[in-house]
């Protein structure tokens, strides 16, 4: 799970380009922005953006299960095992959630 | 490499610099911006869910209220730092070869500032250009 932390933080390092993209296109103007909606709103496009959602919600939590080890807790292997399946449940979970209000607006 | 200038021990010269050279720095800088991302990202993704839906000039009108363009701003600064310092501990763990890696963590560096820097001149030109 630790590698999947760093897996999830080097596909957010390239998301950042989606999200400049996304705000150069609002500075640029209605029909930049249009386009870059169109290609949000499209099947690959939401199937990209789910992706992040979860890759930022997982990575999120993750980060949440770092500092309850920073700060000196959750060492045994049980505990381990719970963090890590925590994780994945919880940020599934929210990723759902996001999504749910999402398509629901 | 043995500095005769300095009155200071080899010993007192590296400690507490580690293998990155930096000492805890970066250690404690991920921890912090980290803190401040998981509060800010929470924010983003409400700000992205409030925009769904709405044409170009209601999602500027969003965008430019100073408290959205002030978390905005603060999330991409603090994301650019934390993604930074991250890719530059995996470079480091990774890239062994020694050019090889100054080169990577140099742009490393580049990317995370260019990113950011766009960002942040989208959000204030949304802000402030009209």
């Amino acid at each position: 799970m630790s590698i999947a932390h760093r897996a999830t933080g080097v596909a957010l390092y390239g998301g950042t380009l989606l999200i400049a993209l996304w705000l150069i296109a609002a500075a640029s103007g209605p029909a930049a922005y249009e386009t870059a909606q169109a290609v949000a709103g499209s099947l690959l496009g939401r199937l990209v953006l789910f992706g992040y959602t979860f890759v930022l919600l997982h990575h999120m939590v993750g980060g949440v299960r770092h500092f309850v080890w920073d700060l000196g807790h959750g060492y045994s292997p049980q505990a381990r095992m719970n963090l890590a399946k925590y994780s994945v449940v919880v940020s599934g979970g929210l990723t759902l959630l996001v999504w749910i209000v999402a398509l629901t607006r | 490499m043995l500095s005769h200038s300095s009155m200071r021990t080899p010993l007192g010269r590296v400690r507490g610099l580690g293998s990155a050279k930096s000492g805890t720095g970066h250690f404690w800088l991920q921890r912090v911006t980290a803190v401040a991302n998981l509060v800010l990202a929470i924010g983003f993704l409400c700000v992205v869910l409030s925009l769904i839906g709405k044409p170009h000039a209601a999602a500027l009108a969003t965008l430019a209220k100073p408290q959205v363009a002030i978390l905005m701003l603060l999330f991409v600064v603090s994301g650019a730092v934390h993604m930074r310092i991250g890719m530059q501990v995996i470079i480091e763990d990774y890239v062994h070869h020694e050019v090889a890696k100054i080169v990577a963590v140099m742009a490393n560096t580049f990317f995370a500032i260019a990113v950011g820097a766009a960002c942040a001149f989208a959000l204030l030109k949304i802000s402030f250009g009209g």
